[in-house]
């Protein structure tokens, strides 16, 4: 009894996995590369090496232009993040640009995020004071 | 007598295996309230750590932006989503995830929030097998209503692809080499991570997330 459903569940599996294989491997939607590593190494080391990790996706958005590729959602922001903890600000506005241009959806909070870096920092303050 | 009844009910119960094996899913996911929102954009929160590693919440997070967005939502970038959170005092993942839909909404304008929880997250020593075992909770919740819009559970393990060959001896030389290799780093904790997260919130198999507006699929599961 026992034997037989296994069989059964076998042959199943086996018609399952030959009509898959007729199938080509779905293509996805974006380019991602070093993408979530790269977030993995900045949340775990609450920042460590900023310009490996923004080389690691200025690379990566390269590659994706050269395959056709989309940069996943979330990599320009990243980005400004990156480039604004390593002090330069200018670039992680312009990533947060790429980000909204791209994906309308972060409009919102990017447009929070701008306001917020047009307010003088108040980390700066204390370091001139 | 005893031998008996008992073989019959380990016969029973393996029997009850293999036929849930061959058996329909479960009764389907009631998606009225996903269909009816439509929410384009995710914010993933920082999961709610229940294990005793502390890189279990950022692990997580950081692998779930490609499920969601190869479902064909927009993902808020998660680790600027953090900074915010800190930059407003808020560190505790269970302090971010119980900040009000409506304040989350307002801050970084998307449709739905993803509340996750690690229940589970790397290497556990038990005797015959060191498993490797990410298990993940999620819940999507409309910010514009703080509706539940979808819920699910998920789990990756090393145990998976572990065939338990060699007699005990052999098993208990494996457990030993695997809790070294485990411990040399914790890659392979996000690889476990990254397939537990695909699980999660891929749209494949029975309730399951819904497509998004991004993706080909979209309106059509």
């Amino acid at each position: 009894m026992r034997h037989m459903l296994n069989a059964r569940c076998i042959g199943l599996l086996a018609l399952a996995s030959s009509l898959s294989a007729c199938v080509a491997p779905p293509k996805t939607l974006y380019g991602w590369g070093t993408y979530q590593p790269t977030v993995y190494q900045y949340l775990k080391t609450d920042g460590g090496d900023l310009p490996t990790q923004i080389a690691a996706l200025e690379a990566q958005v390269v590659k994706n232009k050269s395959a056709a590729l989309a940069d996943p959602p979330g990599l320009h922001g990243h980005l400004a993040l990156l480039y604004s903890k390593a002090g330069n600000e200018v670039a992680a506005r312009g990533q947060l640009e790429i980000e909204r241009s791209l994906f309308p959806e972060s409009a919102s909070y990017v447009e929070f995020l701008l306001k917020k870096s047009a307010q003088p920092a108040v980390k700066d303050e204390a370091d001139h004071a | 007598m005893h031998d008996v009844k008992r073989h019959f009910g380990w016969a029973t119960f393996l029997a009850t295996l293999a036929l849930a094996g061959c058996a329909s899913p479960p009764k389907t996911y009631d998606y009225t309230a996903f269909r009816q929102a439509k929410p384009s954009s995710m914010l993933v929160l920082p999961p709610l750590n229940e294990t005793p590693d502390v890189n279990a919440s950022f692990g997580v997070l950081s692998q779930v932006t490609y499920p969601l967005a190869e479902a064909g939502y927009y993902v808020i970038p998660v680790a600027l989503v953090n900074e915010t959170l800190r930059q407003n005092g808020v560190t505790d993942p269970h302090d971010a995830q119980a900040i009000a839909p409506a304040k989350l909404r307002e801050i970084f304008g998307a449709d739905a929030g993803v509340y996750i929880e690690v229940k589970k997250y790397g290497a556990s020593y038990q005797v015959v097998a060191s498993n490797l075992t990410v298990e993940v909770n999620a819940k999507v919740i409309d910010l514009r209503t703080g509706q539940l819009l979808w819920d699910g559970h998920a789990i990756a393990s090393s145990a998976e692809q572990n065939n338990n060959q060699g007699g005990l001896i052999g098993m208990l030389v494996k457990a030993v080499v695997e809790q070294i290799a485990n411990n040399v780093s914790d890659t392979r904790n996000l690889q476990f991570a990254d397939l537990a997260g695909r699980r999660l919130l891929l749209p494949n198999g029975a309730n399951g997330m819904l497509y998004g507006p991004r993706s080909p699929n979209y309106g059509k599961n």
